[in-house]
């Protein structure tokens, strides 16, 4: 039989071992009785022989080797019972444990998903990042020309395969009719490999096929798993069907798997229904189109592929001047791409859960202390009764372990809905959050920082509790004024920590919520409140001057819409999709290397107005600006400084624009174009009867909000162009949303952190305090007896507490002002040793002091000293 | 059987007692004790607070393998039975054992060590 059997089938062992005895002690009996004896004198004579039958008995069991697990389930048992009398401990204990367990788990599930799991891809290791100009600069400077494309594929070495999409994805849009209202369908051109080599199987029907990516192919189209869902309601049949596509008929060849979520791997925030295969020589002459993904052959380094591309790039570039591109190539892990910029914040974040769980450690120390007082004579009388220490140890050590399962337990699934209540944000603009989850990993974790909780937690109270000289713990539990002093000053240093750490965190989190404020703050260039904006759908066959007449048109109408103040359009918006051109000042002459990127936007008359953009200088488009008449641009100021330092760029001539020359006839405040936090980028604006708009955005400003204004509009839209899809209106303030979300994020969860950490503070001080109260009742009642005023009890008590705070708050001063110097680089417009911050902080950890000792100070002050005198 | 043991057993070698009694064939416990107290003439008593810990010990490392059978009497006994691995570690017990008490006397003989 083995160990498991054993274990499992002790009453069959148990049986035997008696019968197996039972027949020993007869046998001897029967000898004794043939040797001469009387029965009863042989009975008599073999049970002094054989002594304690349940000693043998016990010995017999322990050789088992199962013993242990038989105890241990005595001391669960024995520890639930306890647990379960002393309700108001556990309750407060696991919920303690939960919290900071939860967090624990929720934010490693976090920092798993977006930092350390692979990327959902096969061979993720070997996938890189292939970039144009050193990685830097707006989308159109980071792209490739399809020619380049091609080239490096066929010179590279280092890589098994490569592929690429368009992020361009206002030019993958596309329409979809014939299926209810016509609608926009967020797509991606893929290049004809992309889904093999990323090792994507389709969920449905087959990926696509290399004569679907050639001139003239057969239209094919994958759909994301989510769009199949919500369009065909997860119909098979769909497969193999053609669907209308820009007035095109398209195959349906396949459904993308669930877990394919290109948004959140490449573009956060970004939606895409639909994949199409981008056919190269069609945009083989629109400039930087293609974002390039690399797989490394086997043992090849992403240095080694650096190295190579640093030979090879330069020279493809060479040989093909026609080009004009001379930036080098940046490659990095396709992983690092994907989330190196948010390693450091995903790190502080990791780090203030991890202080959380040092809080809650210390807190439910200072609970076992005070517990430990209050049974201090329990296990005085166990030792009595021949408890062994190490069982003592062993029993105590049981009851935190069982406390932290309970609160490891209760702690994964407040982790769990936390988890998958971030995966469903999709408006937050964070990497691969969509597939966070509480996975194997996340149950080793939780297992683990269980373990390393519990043994930080109980190592001081087990220590204390069953080192003590028993006698002392008898003795000390009882009269005394000065009683458990020693006990005390452990706890209070316990508060202090606890005090310290949350003062870390807190102060943290202001510098960072002070840094999210700032940048709530900023200056956007434009007024986000009361515009949206809605995807408008024109044709024109291309022809500017009939473009020019369309939108004029358009625009007359939707403004007499009663309530609408402003309406313009534009192919792109700020903070949203990009685009940049070359823009220089004509005569001026430029270094070699200057990069002379502009963010270019094509829009109508009345679009600045629309969007609440502030002229500076000169004027705004008019529709007197036509295909035919001088072509003009709007730049913003950090052009103008850039092309024009210390002149007047009004009337300048510009080139790069367009065909040829351009003249500024005005300038505007910058308009933040790619994020919140960084200085806007040189901009041009281009009237759209002299420029080629990718699509068109139309922005209204309206006071009142979007649903009261959809259906007039869109019935207007409708009015001139019947195939005017339906899609909804995005709120201008969402762009910004988006654009500072990530900081958001990390705000509210660091946030939320530090406030946990103040209250489990606060309770650890009211804790310390209050028992302090209570153990000093009789000499506070000897006091009040003796004259001591109501207010001079409470002021000892609450002078008491404050020390306590105020020692805390220093030591964690001193630590805050480390750690944020550690997270400067996460902080906007704001210092590490903002003093502002760091005194609201104080105040805030020394009011919740007081609060937290004013309770017990007044239940000091209200003892009544003839019953405190009488209690004992 | 009033006199109680005349000698501690060194750790260890009960087991290497019992190992040998029930080389002879299938035994239960108290013929155990009996055998070696009869072979060590009366000096070696075993308690039975000893023997039986030793021999589950002994039938859980899976030297020993159990049944129940009917014992001379006519009730059910325990009977113990050498497997192959006990045979082994029997023998190589011995063995050890031998070695072990040759060294011992060696050492004890030594002429210069003499109390004298």
């Amino acid at each position: 039989m083995n160990w498991w059997g054993r274990l499992l089938r002790s009453d069959r062992l148990e049986q035997e071992l008696d019968q197996e005895l039972r027949f020993h002690f007869e046998q001897q009996v029967a000898d004794n009785v043939r040797a001469g004896m009387t029965e009863p004198q042989a009975r008599r004579a073999v049970r002094l022989v054989f002594g304690g039958l349940n000693q043998v008995k016990e010995d017999c069991r322990e050789s088992r080797g199962t013993m242990w697990v038989t105890s241990v389930a005595q001391d669960i048992r024995f520890t639930l019972r306890t647990l379960r009398r002393d309700r108001a401990f556990t309750i407060v204990a696991v919920l303690i444990l939960a919290l900071g367990i939860g967090a624990n788990i929720a934010v490693f599930s976090v920092v798993d998903t977006i930092l350390l799991r692979p990327l959902p891809f096969l061979d993720a290791q070997r996938l890189v990042w292939i970039a144009g100009n050193s990685g830097t600069g707006a989308l159109s400077d980071t792209t490739f020309r399809v020619d380049a494309y091609e080239e490096i594929q066929r010179q590279s070495q280092s890589f098994t395969e490569m592929t690429a999409y368009v992020p361009f994805f206002a030019t993958s849009d596309a329409k979809l009719t014939g299926l209810g209202e016509p609608r926009v369908l967020p797509g991606v051109w893929v290049a004809g490999n992309f889904f093999h080599m990323l090792g994507v199987r389709p969920q449905l029907g087959r990926l696509f096929t290399p004569e679907e990516s050639v001139k003239g192919g057969r239209p094919a189209v994958l759909l994301s798993h989510s769009f199949w869902q919500r369009q065909f309601a997860g119909n098979p049949a769909i497969v193999g069907q053609a669907i209308t596509l820009d007035n095109h008929p398209v195959t349906v060849v396949g459904v993308l798997p669930a877990g394919f979520d290109f948004g959140g791997v490449f573009h956060p925030g970004v939606k895409a229904d639909i994949f199409t295969p981008v056919v190269m020589d069609n945009i083989r002459n629109w400039g930087h189109m293609l974002s390039i993904i690399g797989l490394l052959k086997p043992g090849v380094t992403v240095a080694q592929a650096q190295a190579e591309a640093d030979v090879v790039y330069p020279q493809i570039i060479a040989a093909h001047p026609e080009w004009m591109t001379d930036l080098a190539v940046k490659i990095t892990g396709l992983k690092d791409h994907v989330s190196g910029t948010l390693r450091r914040s995903l790190i502080v974040l990791w780090c203030a859960v991890g202080l959380i769980l040092l809080i809650v450690c210390a807190n439910l120390s200072n609970l076992l202390l005070a517990r430990a007082a209050a049974r201090g004579k329990e296990f005085a009388m166990r030792s009595a009764l021949g408890a062994k220490r190490s069982r003592l140890i062993r029993q105590l050590l049981t009851e935190s372990l069982v406390l932290s399962s309970l609160g490891a337990a209760l702690g994964l699934t407040i982790a769990y809905a936390i988890t998958s209540y971030l995966a469903h944000q999709g408006s937050i603009a964070l990497p691969l959050l969509s597939s966070a989850r509480v996975d194997a990993s996340a149950l080793v974790w939780t297992l683990l920082i269980a373990c390393i909780a519990t043994l930080f937690f109980a190592i001081v109270p087990t220590l204390r509790m069953s080192r003590g000289n028993l006698q002392d713990s008898l003795k000390d539990s009882g009269h005394g004024a000065s009683a458990g002093r020693k006990h005390e000053r452990m706890r209070a240093a316990l508060v202090i920590s606890e005090i310290a750490l949350a003062c870390v965190l807190l102060v943290g989190a202001g510098l960072l919520l002070r840094s999210f404020l700032r940048v709530l703050d900023v200056d956007l260039g434009f007024e986000p409140s009361h515009a949206s904006a809605i995807k408008v759908d024109f044709n024109d066959d291309g022809k500017p001057a009939r473009r020019g007449a369309i939108l004029k048109e358009m625009l007359r109408r939707v403004s007499a819409i009663p309530g609408i103040e402003a309406a313009g359009i534009s192919d792109k918006l700020p903070l949203d999709r990009n685009r940049s051109w070359e823009l220089r000042a004509k005569g001026r002459s430029y270094p070699k290397d200057a990069n002379q990127d502009a963010f270019v936007y094509i829009v109508t008359p009345g679009y600045l107005d629309a969007m609440g953009m502030h002229l500076r200088s000169g004027r705004d488009f008019n529709w007197a600006d036509t295909p035919t008449s001088q072509p003009v641009i709007l730049i913003n100021e950090a052009a103008a400084r850039r092309d024009w330092p210390g002149q007047d760029p009004l009337g300048r001539e510009a080139e790069g624009i367009g065909d040829g020359v351009t003249r500024v006839v005005g300038v505007i405040s910058d308009v933040h174009d790619s994020s919140v936090e960084e200085a806007a980028n040189p901009e041009v604006f281009v009237p759209v009867t002299q420029g080629s708009p990718e699509g068109g955005e139309l922005v209204l400003r309206s006071k009142l909000p979007p649903g009261a204004l959809a259906g007039s509009v869109m019935s207007t839209l409708r009015s001139m162009n019947p195939g005017q899809p339906a899609t909804e209106f995005r709120p201008i303030q969402q762009l910004v949303d988006h654009a500072v979300s990530p900081r958001r994020f990390f705000v509210l969860l660091v946030g939320v952190f530090a406030g946990l950490g103040l209250l489990l503070a606060s309770l650890g001080i009211y804790g310390v305090i209050s028992y302090s109260v209570t153990q000093q009742t009789q000499e506070i009642g000897i006091r009040m007896a003796l004259g001591a005023t109501q207010a001079r009890v409470q002021l000892r008590v609450i002078s008491k507490t404050l020390k306590l705070a105020l020692i805390g708050i220093a030591v964690g001063v001193v630590a805050s002002f480390g750690i944020a110097a550690l997270i400067s680089s996460l902080l906007f417009a704001t210092a590490p040793t903002d003093p502002l911050t760091f005194a609201c902080m104080i105040l805030l950890l020394v009011t919740v002091a007081l609060i937290a000792g004013y309770l017990p100070a007044r239940r000091a002050s209200r003892i009544d000293p003839i019953v405190a005198l009488r209690c004992n | 059987m009033v006199t109680a043991s005349k000698f501690d057993l060194p750790q260890g070698t009960l087991d290497l007692l019992i190992l040998r009694v029930v080389a002879l064939g299938p035994i239960h416990g108290y013929a155990i004790a009996q055998r070696i107290q009869q072979i060590s003439r009366n000096a070696l008593q075993v308690q039975q607070g000893s023997l039986y810990p030793a021999l589950h010990r002994l039938q859980y490392k899976k030297f020993l393998a159990a049944k129940w059978a009917e014992s001379e009497t006519g009730r059910d006994a325990k009977f113990y039975e050498l497997t192959a691995k006990g045979r082994a570690q029997l023998k190589s017990e011995t063995e050890s054992w031998a070695r072990l008490t040759e060294l011992v006397a060696l050492i004890l003989q030594d002429p210069e060590g003499e109390l004298s």
